[in-house]
């Protein structure tokens, strides 16, 4: 049982290191439009991402 | 397709490869204000002043080799005009970055000054139908961001504390059943402990202070029996971890903290929503002036005006400040200041107001106010005072709440107490557990989450809310108010009917008449435009107010005032049919042609409106600036009896203040400048989603769709969520009432306390999830790109 003398400690650091994660990403502006990104997923504008062999199959249906 | 300024629009969308955007876009755009696929000259050289450093300097930044800039984007209605832009502009040869905001209806633009310039990103936002202004954050609107963003924060560091705390929690308790040595509880607890920490003193804050303000101002709201919970039951747990003894309540502390943070977040969020705020001002006033000096012409940033200047204004400009006609004469468009739709003839030597339109002929004006003195200044002047006396509405869970709280407090003290004379040992436990118990997270979410149910049902259908007794004061409404001009009209004059009184036939007649008109932009001619044919004039000439003469096909001309228009027939008369309206005459060399009635068209869906509200029990009046016999004709067709007409915006303050104090709720619909002190005084304002941009600032609630139907939606949907709000205000307090004997008994163990809590705010929840539904209902919409 000794173990979680080390890996409480280590989940500590994680869990700051999420932390700072997070409000970096607050201060950078992530957060600042939590609308319009849940729609922007759902545009057909990544056609040319899409492989030549796939793009045929999708004409034939 | 209404106009060919919708076409050019829909033409550059699909041109440029983005026709996604008509896939994607759940609310219809507006109409564009600018026709034609190039932008007018006057506009572009508006735009080409933002090129010069010297107006850059305000609002653009320099970064790495780009600059930067923040825009304020009007003519956003969803997601896809988002996409639309984003796309648009990042196509453009120089442009780095573009990032539009749905929320704030701000752009974030960087570009390489060397490869593009400003003027050419604003040219391209106007050519695909949005319009864009710079902007300059002002304080209250930074406090805002700022807000927002510690609210994320705080929310974040309470949910990972939650997630870790519970993960303790669990280790605990699964010790506590299988027999945990007692230095790893200790451990664990510690552990807990630091981690708890940051939760209490970060994100838990906001309840302290809160708490501290209501104790210095001897009030009671919800953050002191929340801080007096949190804070208690965080010292108990310090006290039981350092003593390895009794009970530790982290878990409890930091899951309370998230849950209402979480509300709280919610509720900030549709306080925040007012789309567009400040600015407003400099978007109403034109960014640009022609000033004269020493006879040369000279474009300068408008602001940059003084008391005494010589400044042009060419026709179809904005006045860039009050002053004085120095030279020329021509009609200006009030519509904006007074709600009268026609243009108003003014001469030399007449006053004249900055913001509104110079409609005809240039005309050269000394500049005689600028900045806080001028009329537009004394209006938000008198927006202000209306403002701060608007009658506050008393908000029913803020009364209850109150009660509740020192009620709490009162037995909390009173249990603590007894338990304390009893059996010392269990006091402090029992105390928390009644703390914890009657809880008010049920109370304090009951009307939150019914008003952001509401909120958001009603944002879904055109009507955005942007301050929080919308809903409130919408349920408890007696009378409601409509502005005439934009609100119950569509604002902007069409042709209504035509008569041919010789043997040419009508659609002819109508063909001649806009080939005369497409030279002004005249409100009048403005309503011929849409009949535009190959057909055209030459040889024009204007007579202000009067009308315009032409050569088509080698025949001579006129159409206008019938005085004005039989002059060029000589000896023949025509007589003007009996409906009443503003009629049009057009004539030839020989005779009269035909009559043209134009009028200000009603909204079609206006007469609903107003049959419904009346239903639901509202008394509709009509307040306007406008004193033409087009008001009554107006009412007549609504079924509204009780008008008031021809008032200026201080007078239509006043009337409201009247009704008031007779014990009114009032609601106001409104979108002119005229209508905005009187938006500012009404218990509950709205503003269409046409109006100016200070209008809709102002207002408590906007009607986006400019749909009125919407308002019916809303005032029935607000009775129901005051119901619901009723029946879980209820739900809460019985619940509490029940538990609380229970738990000043001491019969409630803390977990058992937890699970009643959890499940009341659950069924609290529920409840309020039910305004989420609108009836439906089969509307006609037009259609726009």
């Amino acid at each position: 049982m000794d173990i979680i003398y080390l890996l409480i400690p280590i989940a500590i650091i994680l869990v700051s290191f999420a932390t700072w994660a997070f409000f970096w990403s607050v201060n950078s502006g992530q957060f600042d439009d939590l609308e319009s990104p849940a729609h922007s997923i759902l545009y057909d504008d990544d056609e040319q991402l899409i492989p030549e062999e796939a793009r045929k199959k999708k004409d034939e249906h | 397709m209404c106009c060919p300024g919708c076409q050019a629009v829909a033409q550059t969308i699909v041109g440029s490869g983005l026709d996604t955007y008509y896939r994607h876009r759940t609310e219809n755009a507006s109409a564009p204000e600018i026709t034609g696929r190039q932008l007018p000259t006057n506009l572009a050289q508006e735009l080409a002043l933002y090129d010069q450093p010297s107006v850059q300097r305000g609002f653009v930044s320099a970064q790495q080799g780009f600059l930067e800039a923040s825009l304020v984007i009007e003519g956003i209605t969803c997601a896809a005009c988002v996409w639309l832009l984003e796309h648009h502009l990042q196509r453009l040869d120089g442009i780095e970055k573009a990032s539009v905001n749905l929320t704030s209806h701000r752009a974030r633009i960087q570009w390489d000054p060397a490869r593009v310039a400003l003027s050419t990103i604003l040219t391209e936002i106007y050519r695909i139908g949005y319009q864009a202004h710079p902007w300059h954050p002002n304080k209250e609107e930074e406090l805002l961001a700022a807000e927002q963003k510690r609210a994320i924060r705080r929310l974040g560091i309470a949910g990972i504390g939650m997630m870790q705390v519970m993960m303790m929690a669990t280790a605990l308790y699964a010790g506590a059943m299988q027999g945990l040595e007692i230095e790893y509880q200790a451990f664990i607890r510690w552990t807990s402990w630091l981690i708890a920490t940051p939760v209490v003193f970060y994100s838990a804050r906001p309840f302290f202070t809160a708490a501290l303000r209501d104790i210095r101002s001897r009030q009671l709201s919800m953050d002191a029996p929340v801080s007096l919970a949190i804070g208690g039951a965080y010292l108990a747990s310090i006290w039981a971890t350092v003593t390895n003894t009794g009970e530790i309540y982290y878990d409890s502390v930091t899951m309370f903290t998230f849950f209402l943070l979480i509300g709280r977040f919610l509720e900030m969020k549709a306080r925040h929503r007012s789309g567009r705020a400040g600015n407003s001002m400099l978007n109403l006033l034109p960014t640009s002036a022609l000033r004269l000096t020493d006879g040369v012409e000279q474009l300068v940033p408008a602001n940059e005006l003084n008391a005494g200047d010589l400044v042009r204004v060419r026709p179809g400009q904005t006045i860039p400040a009050d002053g004085i006609i120095e030279q020329g004469h021509g009609s200006i468009d009030e519509s904006a200041l007074t709600g009268e739709y026609l243009p108003i003839q003014k001469h030399e030597g007449d006053a004249i107001v900055g913001g509104t339109i110079n409609v005809e002929n240039p005309i050269l004006i000394r500049v005689s106010e600028v900045g806080a003195e001028s009329r537009l200044s004394a209006i938000v002047r008198l927006l202000d005072r209306a403002a701060e006396e608007k009658p506050q509405v008393a908000r029913l869970a803020d009364r209850v709440s109150s009660y509740f709280v020192a009620a709490v407090l009162i037995t909390a003290t009173v249990v603590g107490g007894s338990w304390y004379l009893l059996e010392p040992a269990n006091a402090l436990w029992i105390t928390l557990s009644v703390l914890v118990v009657t809880c008010p997270c049920a109370l304090s979410l009951a009307t939150p989450t019914a008003l952001t149910a509401a909120t958001g049902t009603l944002r879904q259908h055109g009507f955005l809310i942007t301050r929080g007794h919308v809903l409130e004061s919408l349920a408890r409404a007696t009378h409601i108010i409509f502005d005439k001009t934009g609100t119950l009209t569509e604002g902007n004059l069409s042709l209504q009917s035509t008569q041919a009184v010789s043997d040419l036939s009508e659609a002819r007649c109508l063909q001649l008449a806009a080939a005369l008109e497409t030279h002004s932009e005249h409100p009048i001619a403005k309503a011929f435009h849409p009949y535009a044919s190959e057909l055209s004039a030459e040889q024009i000439n204007v007579t202000v107010g009067q009308g315009i003469e032409g050569m088509v096909s080698n025949q001579r001309y006129r159409i206008g005032t019938p005085e004005f228009a039989i002059q060029l027939c000589a000896g023949s008369e025509a007589e003007q049919p009996a409906l009443e309206g503003k009629w049009l005459l057009l004539c030839n060399e020989q005779h009269p042609l035909a009559w043209f009635r134009i009028n200000d068209q009603l909204r079609h869906e206006a007469r609903d409106t107003i049959t419904q509200l009346k239903a639901a029990g509202l008394q509709c009046e009509m307040l306007t600036g406008d004193n033409s016999h087009a008001v009554d004709e107006t009412a007549e067709q609504l079924g509204i009896e009780t008008i008031t007409r021809g008032v200026s915006p201080e007078q239509k303050l006043a009337h409201v203040a009247q009704l008031q104090a007779s014990g009114a709720e009032v609601i106001m619909v409104g979108d002119g400048i005229n209508d905005i002190p009187v938006l500012a005084g009404a218990q509950t304002s709205i503003a269409m989603g046409s109006a100016t941009d200070l209008a809709k600032t102002n207002a408590d609630a906007v009607l986006i769709s400019s749909d009125l139907q919407r308002l019916v939606d809303a005032i029935h949907l607000s009775r129901r969520s005051r119901q619901i709000i009723r029946q879980n205000l209820s739900w809460a307090l019985g619940y509490n009432l029940l538990a609380l004997p229970l738990a000043a008994f001491g019969f409630i163990a803390p977990w058992m306390a937890a699970i009643g809590m959890s499940a009341s705010s659950l069924v609290v929840v529920g409840n309020a999830l039910r305004l989420s539904r609108l009836r439906r209902r089969a509307t006609q919409r037009v259609t726009h790109p």
